[in-house]
């Protein structure tokens, strides 16, 4: 048992664990604040999202709404955590999901390309604008963080611009890519099936956790995934033992903004949502994906689960009681994760001292009648 | 033309006290990345007072409404100082927990608020007009806001603070060497604090500053569009330092102020532009000037790393 807490993935599961109780307590607790009466009831809704409706057959495909947003997000979290492994804090994941949500939305409907174009279309707008931030942080020394922001609003504006080409006269949304050109939503490969008949889960599902899987294997197990991590840890250092350290950084960044598109894609492409063309923030997705990277512990497996998690409560969010609370609860509760998730080092810190005071506790229990003297009780 | 000096006047003073509350904090070396959601916080804590004050003297009720502002923003602003000053934690991902609690909680919160008073209203808005007469003085067209002038006084405060008194440059040697003013005696830890609770006080003036600027309501859900990022990057064009971080601002609160007045200008309004260029106006330039000054940048050397005294 004490063996296993000392393992770091143990250590990170539990520090996980307990930020994600910490932040529905305090989610919790805001409710008890803003009316005592529904609190319970509402925060367990937020818990249970799906399961709140109570035929099987519903659960189900509600089920399937709430995995088919998680894909997405598992794509924004990964984009986080590669470029975070590399000592970057891709924040501009945001803005190049947009780049992607234009550049598949865009080709689809004006230029009625298929379904995969359309996909590695997506990806290379947000690659794109991974680079630029990388460019800017190699060579003019620019702080990604800063820089990311900027692109994102700049983002923003021009997919605004860009998709009011394509939109519907009489709303601000764009057109149904239904409607235009079904060719370009993702193929189900029979996955609708399993969720009774949820039209939203696509290939995109298998394809998602099939990425997850290989960028943990190329983080841990590749000699780039290696140099790349180098290079987070010490530039100069890298630097000196051969290795490109500003190609290094603008290819995270490539990688993580293709991420990035590639998850807007996965949502967009399944026809769940359309673009809103005058929308005035840019869409949450890809800052819930940092609450996700974080909370799975910076780990691509770990991902999965904590992506699915963040987005069952925000997708739980809307069955909380509407007539005392609002459903931004749940970015409230993700908001408070994501701040309690910079204590984690702590709490493992702290893990690992207990242990070591446990352990010593114990050996000079044993100690203390075999010397004679105090001397060597501290060896 | 009275128009656009007007909002670039009143966009650079919002810029300037944030910019400012990110120098000190910078200087003391903690990297405020909440300056964003600090902002909204503070403009919150305004807004409150602004909807429940009742006072007919402009005088209290600007004065109340920045103390609310700056109260607010200092509270808030704790958050960031128990997590990366006492915890060590990472700055950029609790700077970012901020950002996005902030919108996330006065949303909660306002919205509330509005359903507890009338159970039809779901909005997360805040109006104010009555109040906001009282901090604006009309001279001949010319709505003269006091956040102007609350601007300048602080360019003149800070300045003379960080480079005059032994406070700010103890509170400067702990963003450069934190060892060696530990060394000396200076306790970094209270330093530190001390400058991220400066911070979070002019970021909450300067989110109620904002939320004045140009409008008599405003809908929380919306935070402050990047504003903070804004005043960052105002920050690093002024080399951390508070004067040139004045002018900075005025060069990035005139290219937003353009996007609220281009109609206004024949030669603009002729080029036809679509309104999103002018929205896009001041991140462009600022990621221009940033590429353009960051080479040599001046920060202070000990920024971001949280200190522990057992280190070397």
């Amino acid at each position: 048992m004490k063996k296993a807490l000392r393992n770091p993935s143990v250590q990170a599961f539990v520090a996980s664990i307990i930020c994600i109780i910490l932040g529905l307590l305090i989610g919790y607790i805001v409710l008890l604040f803003i009316n005592p009466e529904g609190a319970a009831e509402s925060i367990l809704n937020v818990i249970k999202n799906f399961f709140t409706w109570s035929k099987p057959k519903t659960q189900l495909k509600q089920f399937g709404n709430t995995l088919a947003k998680t894909m997405p997000l598992l794509m924004c979290s990964l984009s986080i955590l590669f470029a975070y492994k590399v000592g970057l804090f891709n924040i501009g994941v945001a803005g190049q999901y947009v780049a992607g949500s234009c550049a598949c939305l865009y080709a689809s409907l004006a230029w009625g390309w298929s379904w995969l174009p359309c996909l590695l279309f997506a990806i290379a707008a947000g690659a794109v604008l991974g680079a630029i931030v990388g460019f800017l942080k190699s060579y003019c020394n620019v702080n990604e963080v800063i820089s990311g922001i900027m692109l994102n609003w700049i983002s923003l504006y021009t997919a605004n611009t860009i998709l009011s080409k394509v939109k519907e006269v009489a709303s601000p949304y764009t057109m149904y890519i239904n409607d235009v050109n079904p060719s370009a939503l993702l193929p189900n490969i029979g996955l609708d099936e399993l969720f009774a008949k949820n039209k939203y889960v696509t290939i995109a599902v298998p394809l998602a956790l099939l990425i997850a899987i290989a960028i943990s294997i190329i983080l841990n197990k590749t000699k780039l995934g290696y140099e790349l991590k180098a290079t987070g840890s010490n530039k100069n250092a890298a630097k000196y033992a051969g290795m490109r350290e500003n190609r290094n950084i603008i290819l995270t960044l490539v990688i993580a903004g293709g991420l990035a598109g590639l998850g807007a894609a996965m949502l967009y492409q399944t026809g769940y949502m359309r673009w809103e063309c005058t929308q005035s923030s840019v869409p949450s997705m890809g800052f819930n994906g940092i609450a996700a990277a974080f909370l799975g512990g910076l780990s691509p497996i770990g991902a999965i689960f904590s992506s699915f998690f963040i987005q069952h409560i925000t997708d739980g969010g809307q069955y909380v009681n509407t007539n005392f609370y609002s459903s931004q609860i749940s970015d409230l509760i993700s908001s408070v994760i994501i701040y309690l998730c910079g204590f984690v080092l702590f709490i493992k810190i702290t893990m690992t001292n207990m242990l070591n005071r446990s352990e010593e506790k114990k050996i000079q229990r044993l100690k203390v009648p075999l010397a004679d003297s105090g001397k060597d009780g501290d060896k | 033309m009275l128009l656009l000096i007007q909002y670039t006047l009143i966009f650079s003073s919002v810029l300037i006290l944030v910019a400012l509350g990110g120098c000190i904090s910078e200087h003391s070396g903690v990297i405020n990345l909440g300056l964003e959601g600090i902002m909204v916080i503070g403009a919150l804590g305004g807004a409150l007072t602004m909807r429940y004050c009742n006072t007919s003297s402009a005088f209290v009720m600007v004065m109340l409404c920045m103390l609310a502002a700056m109260l607010f923003g200092c509270i808030y602003s704790s958050l960031l100082g128990v997590a990366c000053i006492n915890f060590k934690a990472d700055q950029t991902l609790v700077g970012t927990a901020l950002n996005l609690l902030g919108t996330a909680a006065a949303t909660v919160f306002v919205k509330a608020l509005n359903t507890a008073a009338n159970p039809d209203d779901h909005s997360s808005e805040i109006e104010y007009v009555r109040a906001r007469k009282m901090f604006i003085m009309n001279i001949k067209g010319f709505e003269f806001n006091w956040f102007m002038l609350v601007a300048v006084i602080a360019v003149i405060l800070v300045a003379i603070m960080l480079y005059k008194t032994k406070f700010g440059l103890r509170l400067m040697a702990c963003g450069e060497h934190p060892q060696a003013a530990d060394s000396v005696g200076i306790n970094v830890y209270k330093m530190r604090w001390a400058g991220v609770l400066l911070s979070g006080v002019l970021g909450g003036l300067g989110g109620i500053c904002y939320i004045l600027a140009g409008v008599s309501i405003w809908k929380f859900e919306n935070g402050v569009a990047g504003f903070g990022f804004l005043a960052l990057a105002v920050m690093i064009f002024g080399q951390w330092k508070p004067t040139r971080i004045a002018l900075a601002a005025l060069l990035f609160g005139l290219f937003r102020a353009l996007s609220n007045t281009y109609i206004g200008f024949p030669s603009l309004a002729a080029l036809n532009l679509p309104s999103n260029v002018y929205n896009m106006m001041p991140y462009i330039v600022s990621l221009i000037v940033l590429a353009l000054t960051s080479k040599n940048s001046r920060a202070p050397k000990a920024e971001g790393i949280p200190y522990d005294k057992g280190s070397r």
